[in-house]
Parts: structure tokens; C-alpha cells; sequence
């Protein structure tokens, strides 16, 4: 079961609302997937996010994958400790291993998002 | 597996599974005009008079001159073991296998390549090659504008023509910009990059400038400020590339010690010789920070569960294989062979030898200088160049054209290979490397003489 105070996206991001801010992350299932972390690129602290457009690309031993956002906003903080620990995305994503802090630009978008619930059945199906 | 040409049964069959009737209907989106026609070629003949009629055709290649021509591929002296090596079978294919692991010895030597390279080169990442000077160049320009996430770029016009070129085509296929940045007119820094209009083309806050591009040295031999040019385009956050021509690393300054982010180059220098324009060798090294944005082949050195030293392809994953649209680069390959003539070169001539090549070449143009301003053809520039410069000559295409009467290839005129430059239209880009010989130096320093004061040239000197 994932976390039930997140949102969730179809390509396996989350996000968590605090405020008028809210903290993106991927999810274990997407973590599991794409083994070892070894790289996370993320875009600057002002750059602004469209929702479902890239924002940043993760990299594994095995993969290389886009990042999409799952609101749009402008970033007001990333995770920098990634640089030199890409595997905490592994280790704790949904904690340690967040990736981005967002000022929301239309709060409503998050309720179009998954719940814990669908996207558990998202992943279930494989 | 076996190895040979498809039959015509296989053609037929994989015609059927894709639905077409002949292979021609895979071109029908070329327009019949540009398309090859069938070749004219005679019936087969015995091997004895076949060698007769090649030799034949090859003794109209004028091998008898004295050639004073650089201007992007140099003619060096190459140790015999360097042909000797790329004879053996084991090395006898461009290509990694699909299990790259299993081929240890090949990626040892492109890890020497790559090794050597970031010695000369001062940085801390070289990809396993690509295909010329022009499309490292080119690669290496699309590199700053993704690091940067700008899309102008900035090429000096002293960076070879045809490398701008490419760039243009590789920039304008990206939807990227290309600007050049216009020549010194006159004066002690002429036909260097001009930094004035530099600093001016990059203080354009509504056009920002992912990288530079300028060569050292540059397309008319000259020495450029590289320094400054860096420090020009740090200032507005863009990116640094320095073409280099990897001998004269050895007696100048890397890249490394005057702020390049990236540097690319052509490595036919390094013991690969002059073919009718390649295949050549591209080269590209990186600073660290840079080293998700190269493109090409990187191979890695580690140990295995024993513990023994091993290599293995690494950063796969920026490559077209894993990352697909994505990728570094998808028009890259890499030059495995040519590579490994420029490892065996590097690692035959050894750090000193290689000094002594550049320093020779330059003491030789040094000599060619003194000579060519004797008989009436004096350096155009005033600035430092190290093994090729321009002399004024009037009419030069046409001194140019009669002196191979004289058996002298004196160089390229200027105004062939810069055509837009019209302060240069009456010039010559000779070259001298350590192969160069006084004698060669003096029969064209006579024949130019002659020349000038009008003497029609002796008969039977083809």
C-alpha cells in the first residue's frame, strides 16, 4: 500500500501538498523499476513547471527516464543532496529522496491527480 | 555467425515481409534526379591487367609535389608500428560488440585512447570518437546548449569553414542559432577572433548565448587570446569550446589551463594519414560537470568480483541505445580504428616525440617564413602562429594553379577557402610540419620567385 496522503501520477510520481507549496518525489514502484539511481537531474530553484511536461530526467544502471510534472508552478527548492547521493531515491523515496518543492500555480490540479487507492490499482495491474 | 552478402532470395523474402515489390521504392522520397544512377563498370578482367590499368589511373595522383598544404589535415611522419597494428584481424571491426565485456582488449585501447587524450587535452573526459573535426565541433556546440538550455551559439569565422558549416547544418537541424563573430581587420591582432564584437554579440540579455566556439589555432595558423575568449564567455554564463589540433598541444597551452569547458578537433594528426578527407577522427573531451551531455562511447575502468582491473562501457545510459530520443546524440558513431591509430601513434611517439614533432613543424615554418618573404611573399598577419600562416601574393589562385607547374602545392589561397574574408583575397595558408625538408623549402621559395617576376616555367616540371 503507498502512502495514502499523497497524489499520484500515472508515470509514477507523487506529490504532497503543504500549504500553498507542495514537495514532488517518484514513487517506490518507479524507484523499484528502474534499480540503482545513479544520477538526478533536476531544473533550477524559479523555472517554471507545466503539468505532464518533463521536468527533469532519472537516471539508473539500466535506464534513463523523463520526470513529469504532476502540477504545474514555479520550483522554489530541489533536493540538492541528491547530486552526490542518487541513491536515497532508492533507499527513501518518499522521504529523503524527494526531489522538488513547487509554489502551486492552481491548487485544484492536485485533485485531478491519483489517489493512494488508484494508483495502487495502477500498479497492480502491472 | 557467419558473415556475407544477402541473396537474392533474401532480398525477395524481406521485399515480401515489408510489402514492396523492389528496393528502389524505399528511395521513392528522394527525388529521382539526386539519385545515383546505375554504375557503368566493365567486365571483369584478369587480375594482372586489372593492377596495370589501377596502376595506371593512380600515377595521374601528383605525388611529386612539394606540398606546403594544411589547412585542417597535416601531413606527419608515422611510425611503421602504427600500420602494423591496424593490420591485425583482431581489431578489424569499428564496432564494440553487443556484449561489449567480452572484447576486454578492445575497450583497453579505447580507454588508452580516451586516457592520452585527456593528458593532452588537460580534461577530464574524452568520448571514444567520432567522425571528423566537424562533427566533434558540431557536437561539442549542441553539448553548451544543452548544459545551458539556451539555444544561440557563437563561432568564431577563424574556425575552419568547413566545421562552421557543419555546425550550422547539426545547429540548424535542432532548431538551434549559429552566430559568427567576425575577424580583427587589421592591426597587430589581425585575423584573430575579435573580441570587441564578442563581448558586444554576447551582451544581448534577450539572446543568450549557450557557448563559443574558437580554434587554437585558428584556421589561418594564428595563436587567439583563448584566455580572454573564456573569460568572455563565462562572464555571460555561456559554455566554452576550444577547437584544438592535438599536435600543437604539445608545445601549447591544454585547453584545461585557459578555461575550456569543452574541447573538440580533428585527430588525423596523430598518425592517421591523408585519405581524400577521411575517414578521419573526432575529437571530443569534457570537464567533468559536462560529462552527461557528451555524446559518443565512454569506457570505464574497474575490477571484477576477483578483483582484477577490468573495463566495461559506462554512462550508457545517455546513449541512443538506452535513451532513444533522448539521447546525447543520434547522429554519432565512433571511429574504433582511427582511435586506435592515434592511441599506437600517441604511445609509439611518446610525450617528448611528440613535442619534437610540433617543435619541429614550427621551426620549419619558421624557416618557410624567412624564405617566402625573400622571394616577395611576406606574412599577412603580425600576431604568433605556430606551423602554418598566410602570405600576400597578387593574383594568388592563379600563382597558386602555375605553381604546381613548378611542383609546388603552395598551399590553399585564401580566398578559396574564405571566400567572405575579403581582406584576404590575395593570400596563401601554407603549412610546414616536421616532415617539411629545406630542400622542399627552397624549391618553393625559387619557384615563387620565378613566378613573380614572370618567368614561364620550365618545361617537363610537372
Amino acid at each position: 500500500m503507498v502512502p495514502g496522503d499523497l497524489r499520484y501520477t500515472k508515470e509514477h510520481e507523487w506529490i504532497r501538498v503543504e500549504g500553498d507549496e507542495a514537495v514532488i518525489g517518484i514513487t517506490r514502484h518507479a524507484a523499484d523499476q528502474l534499480g540503482d539511481i545513479v544520477f538526478v537531474e533536476l531544473p533550477g530553484v524559479g523555472r517554471a513547471l507545466e503539468a505532464t511536461a518533463t521536468f527533469g530526467v532519472v537516471e539508473s544502471v539500466k535506464a534513463v527516464s523523463d520526470l513529469f510534472a504532476p502540477v504545474s508552478g514555479e520550483v522554489t527548492g530541489t533536493n540538492d543532496a541528491l547530486a552526490g547521493s542518487p541513491e536515497v531515491v532508492n533507499a527513501d523515496p518518499y522521504g529523503d529522496g524527494w526531489m522538488l518543492r513547487v509554489r502551486l500555480a492552481d491548487p485544484g490540479q492536485v485533485d485531478g491527480l491519483l489517489d493512494a487507492a488508484a494508483y495502487d490499482a495502477l500498479i497492480a495491474e502491472g | 555467425m557467419p558473415y556475407g552478402p544477402h541473396t537474392a532470395d533474401d532480398r525477395a523474402r524481406m521485399l515480401e515481409t515489408i510489402g514492396i515489390a523492389t528496393v528502389d521504392e524505399l528511395f521513392e522520397a528522394i527525388p529521382e534526379a539526386l539519385r545515383a544512377g546505375p554504375l557503368r563498370l566493365d567486365g571483369p578482367e584478369p587480375e594482372l591487367e586489372l593492377s596495370a590499368r589501377l596502376a595506371g589511373l593512380a600515377a595521374r595522383n601528383r605525388v611529386d609535389l612539394a606540398s606546403f598544404l594544411g589547412a585542417g589535415a597535416y601531413r606527419h611522419w608515422t611510425p611503421a608500428v602504427v600500420d602494423q597494428m591496424l593490420l591485425r584481424g583482431e581489431w578489424y571491426t569499428a564496432y564494440t560488440p553487443y556484449q561489449p565485456e567480452v572484447s576486454q582488449g578492445t575497450l583497453q585501447s579505447i580507454y588508452e585512447y580516451q586516457s592520452m587524450l585527456a593528458e593532452l587535452t588537460g580534461l577530464d573526459v574524452v568520448s571514444a570518437s567520432h567522425y571528423d573535426g566537424g562533427a566533434a565541433t558540431a557536437e561539442a556546440a549542441l553539448m553548451t546548449c544543452r548544459a545551458t538550455r539556451r539555444e544561440r551559439i557563437l563561432v568564431s569565422r577563424a574556425v575552419h569553414p568547413h566545421y562552421r558549416q557543419t555546425l550550422e547544418t547539426y545547429a540548424s537541424g535542432a532548431g538551434l542559432v549559429a552566430d559568427e563573430v567576425p575577424l580583427v581587420a587589421d592591426g597587430p591582432r589581425a585575423g584573430t577572433t575579435d573580441l570587441v564584437a564578442l563581448a558586444r554579440l554576447l551582451d544581448d540579455p534577450a539572446r543568450p548565448v549557450a557557448g563559443v566556439v574558437a580554434a587554437q589555432p585558428n584556421v589561418l595558423g594564428l595563436l587567439e587570446d583563448m584566455s580572454e575568449v573564456g573569460r568572455l564567455a563565462h562572464a555571460a554564463g555561456a559554455l566554452f569550446v576550444s577547437v584544438i589540433e592535438p599536435v600543437s598541444l604539445a608545445v601549447l597551452a591544454p585547453p584545461s589551463e585557459y578555461g575550456a569547458d569543452i574541447a573538440a578537433g580533428e585527430g588525423q594528426p596523430l598518425g592517421i594519414p591523408l585519405q581524400y578527407g577521411g575517414p578521419y577522427l573526432g575529437i571530443v573531451a569534457c570537464t567533468d560537470p559536462l560529462v552527461r551531455q557528451i555524446p559518443g562511447r565512454l569506457v570505464g575502468q574497474t575490477t571484477d568480483l576477483d578483483g582484477r582491473r577490468a573495463f566495461v562501457m559506462t554512462m550508457r545510459a545517455r546513449e541512443q541505445d538506452i535513451r532513444r530520443e533522448k539521447a546525447a546524440s543520434n547522429i554519432c558513431t565512433n571511429q574504433a580504428l582511427l582511435a586506435l591509430a592515434a592511441s599506437v601513434y600517441l604511445a609509439a611517439i611518446g610525450p617528448h616525440g611528440l613535442r619534437d614533432v610540433a617543435a619541429g613543424g614550427a621551426a620549419r615554418a619558421t624557416e618557410l617564413e624567412a624564405a617566402l618573404a625573400a622571394a616577395g611573399a611576406p606574412r599577412v598577419h603580425a600576431g604568433a602562429y605556430l606551423n602554418e600562416f598566410v602570405v600576400r601574393v597578387p593574383d594568388a589562385r592563379g600563382v597558386h594553379a602555375r605553381l604546381l607547374g613548378r611542383g609546388v602545392l603552395a598551399g590553399i589561397p585564401t580566398a578559396d577557402l574564405l571566400p567572405d574574408e575579403t581582406a584576404l583575397s590575395d593570400g596563401l595558408l601554407v603549412c610546414a610540419t616536421e616532415v617539411t625538408t629545406s630542400a622542399e623549402i627552397g624549391q618553393f621559395a625559387s619557384a615563387l620567385r620565378a613566378e613573380l617576376a614572370g618567368a614561364p616555367a620550365a618545361r617537363g616540371a610537372r
